[in-house]
């Protein structure tokens, strides 16, 4: 069996790629791609904690397909709002999207 | 008798229209509206007379009637506020005296303040001001009096300032107001005083019985080594001192004389000026009873400013002025007359002297007012020495202006002597002091007011821009009526009317007193003829003989300066500029810290709003990243 910490590992990668997409790149849709790395760490870390200190229960993993659900509501959701962004400014550029500053 | 509420309802009424509508009336319509409503209330006035002292059974003496009054204010089982109507002999006096002299400078106005601008408003304001002194006279309750008189004070400020584009008139109406205001401070806590221990607003209940209840209730109660009747009663009196024009609160009423001369004929000579004396006479039991040493007071300053406003009378040269001054002198006689006068009617006939010489005065004043008024109306100026030689011109303002001379020099038959006479007996009876200080003023009266019918009337030939003309009719008509007024008024039983118990008094003309008035008023006509009918230099050359007491006297004897100092140097720089200083400093400053604290840390932290929001998820990610570390390590 593979030891639990190289999951772990993994999954703190994933979350730290997705934060440093999240923070440095700048497209809209690139962000949106990011945040749903940042998603996926934390359900692997679910599914990798169920499996290894509560082998007889399942939650963990019926928690990360609710995550997978949500994160799909989501990215509907941003996207619409992406498409939006796009149709007013021309642009989904995330450092021109400031005008709710002023 | 509950018409009797119209008279003052009538005016309030033509106020409201003339102030909401006046100005879409052309001015004569406006004119004649508050003109016709004041002939009503004239009208039902003199029938009240008539009904109250003639048509009302009476044995034995007047008694006071509240035809009218209604609850208006309950504070307490005790303590209630009404509004009404009270008739007794001082009330309905003065009903006819206001009325009438009221219709006769609305008619006069007519012709006077023709063309003028605000026309309309000048109706309204003098419909305002009949309405508030009638509500004075007639109230039944100490706090309605007190409403009144705050109406007139600002009715005459209204009416003082109607030229307000002059500086110096509305300088003048501010002047009068603060004054009066001032002196009304004291009458609101006299009154405030008066009303805690008695618990009554109700005059009637406060004069019944010879004041007993005020004696009863305030017995034992002293403030400072005065009993607090007394208290209360001084600080009354310093109300009505202020509205009356007594030193020193006299200061405002020569400036009063900056608003149009009919104004001045009706507020600050015939009605509003006599409600302090009105007021005392209101009073009177209390004063009697209650406070004899405020009253004796009241004798001290009336005599003291009689003498006072004549001597400066004397040297005024705006013969408006010479009238204002006049009108103090004659007012403090009646204060005097009160001062000196006792209850009931062996000691009483200095409070029906006192009010024989309002009713008499006011006549004949406001004929020296309106005689002016034509005369300024003629030669378009205030001052002495643009005038003379005017008989020519305005034969018949002439002979009325000579008529009200007559009447206030105190020469018989014209209604003053009669008035006078009894004041000076009534004086002599008490006080030989102010008997004789009060003997000089007589004297003075005579000589002022010749002095100035001289130089108007006789004198030197002026020139003319325009040749002077006689008034208009308008303008005569009541010059005529208070003129006729003025003869016959003096003839008036009127010590069968009014008195300080209601009870008839019998009283007869007092010859040794009589005829020494007279004669020191011949003396002063004599004086003033001898100097001012050929209008010679000899006056200039007296005036300069005199040298410094001269200046003092025509510059009022610097009371002006005097109140100026006390007001700016004194009460401005050691209380006000440092109540301003703490107010401006400590108070402000503590409320702009506040604010200016907001406002720095918001500019200070407001960049981290930028918009940007990679930026916000990067101090997200940092700030998380040291809590976890923080949980962590520590």
């Amino acid at each position: 069996m593979i030891p639990m910490h190289y999951y772990l590992i993994l999954s703190a990668a994933l979350f730290f790629v997705g934060v440093y997409g999240f923070i440095a790149r700048k497209n809209l849709l690139a962000v949106l791609i990011s945040v749903e790395l940042v998603l996926n760490a934390v359900e692997i870390n679910f599914c990798v904690f169920n499996r290894y200190l509560y082998p007889q229960q399942m939650e963990g993993m019926f928690f990360s397909l609710f995550g997978i659900a949500i994160a799909a509501a989501e990215t509907a959701v941003a996207i619409a709002i992406i498409m939006n962004i796009y149709r007013n400014l021309q642009n989904i550029d995330v450092r021109h999207i400031d005008s709710l500053k002023h | 008798m509950e018409f009797t509420l119209l008279i003052p309802a009538l005016p309030l009424l033509c106020f409201l229209f003339l102030g909401l509508a006046g100005h879409k009336l052309c001015p004569r319509a406006a004119g004649l509206v508050g003109t016709l409503s004041m002939a009503l209330s004239t009208a039902l006035a003199w029938a009240t007379a008539c009904i109250y002292f003639f048509a009302t059974p009476h044995a034995g003496g007047y008694e006071q009637i509240v035809p009218m009054a209604t609850d208006w204010l309950c504070f307490s089982q005790r303590l209630v506020i009404s509004v009404g109507v009270l008739l007794d002999p001082i009330s309905v006096m003065m009903l006819v005296v206001i009325t009438t002299v009221s219709l006769m400078v609305h008619i006069y106005s007519l012709g006077y303040m023709e063309g003028e601008r605000g026309f309309q408003r000048y109706y309204a304001f003098l419909s305002l001001f009949s309405f508030s002194m009638l509500g004075l006279v007639v109230a039944p309750n100490i706090f309605q009096m007190y409403i009144f008189w705050e109406l007139v004070g600002v009715s005459s400020y209204l009416l003082i300032g109607f030229y307000y584009t002059k500086p110096s008139a509305v300088a003048a109406s501010k002047k009068a107001f603060i004054v009066t205001r001032f002196a009304d401070l004291g009458f609101l806590v006299g009154i405030l005083v008066l009303s805690y221990y008695t618990g009554t607003f109700d005059l009637g209940a406060l004069t019944a019985d010879k004041g007993s209840l005020v004696i009863a209730s305030t017995a034992g109660a002293s403030f400072m080594g005065l009993s607090v009747a007394s208290w209360a009663m001084a600080l009354i009196f310093m109300g009505g001192a202020g509205k009356s024009a007594m030193f020193p609160l006299h200061i405002w009423l020569p400036d009063a004389m900056e608003g149009p001369t009919p104004v001045s004929a009706l507020i600050h000579a015939a009605t509003m000026v006599v409600a302090g004396v009105y007021l005392v006479a209101r009073l009177f039991p209390v004063y009697v009873f209650a406070a004899p040493d405020v009253l004796q007071m009241i004798g001290y300053i009336g005599a003291f400013t009689a003498l006072f406003a004549a001597v400066i009378a004397v040297t005024q040269t705006d013969i408006k002025r010479v009238l204002a001054f006049s009108t103090i002198s004659q007012i403090a006689y009646m204060m005097t007359a009160l001062g000196v006068s006792g209850y009931g009617a062996q000691e009483g006939p200095g409070y029906m002297a006192s009010m024989f010489h309002l009713f008499t005065h006011a006549f004949f004043k406001a004929l020296l007012f309106l005689g002016a008024g034509a005369v300024i109306h003629a030669v378009h100026s205030n001052e002495m020495a643009e005038m003379g030689s005017l008989r020519k011109y305005m034969p018949v303002t002439n002979i009325v202006f000579l008529i009200a001379c007559l009447a206030i020099a105190g020469i018989p038959p014209f209604s003053g002597f009669f008035s006078k006479d009894e004041i000076l007996a009534a004086a002599f009876e008490h006080d030989k002091l102010l008997f004789g200080v009060l003997w000089v003023v007589a004297g003075l009266t005579a000589f002022y007011m010749f002095r100035l019918y001289y130089n108007i009337f006789w004198g030197r030939e002026r020139q003319y821009h325009h040749k002077p003309h006689e008034a208009s009719w308008m303008m005569l008509a009541p010059l005529v009526v208070l003129a006729v007024l003025t003869c016959v008024t003096g003839f008036i039983p009127f010590a069968d009317f009014v008195s300080s118990d209601g009870a008839p008094l019998h009283t007869h003309i007092e010859w040794p007193i009589a005829l020494s008035g007279i004669a020191v008023a011949l003396v002063g006509i004599f004086a003033a003829t001898l100097l001012y009918r050929r209008g010679g230099d000899l006056p200039d050359r007296i005036a300069a003989r005199l040298g410094g007491f001269y200046r003092a006297t025509s510059r009022k004897f610097y009371m002006d300066e005097l109140w100026m100092f006390v007001t700016k140097k004194i009460i401005f720089r050691l209380i006000s500029t440092p109540i301003a200083w703490f107010d401006k400093h400590v108070i402000d400053g503590t409320m702009d810290a506040i604010g200016l604290s907001a406002h720095r840390s918001s500019s200070a932290i407001k960049g981290l709003q930028s918009g940007k929001v990679q930026f916000y998820a990067w101090i997200f990610v940092v700030g998380a990243l040291v809590i976890a570390i923080w949980q962590l390590f520590f």
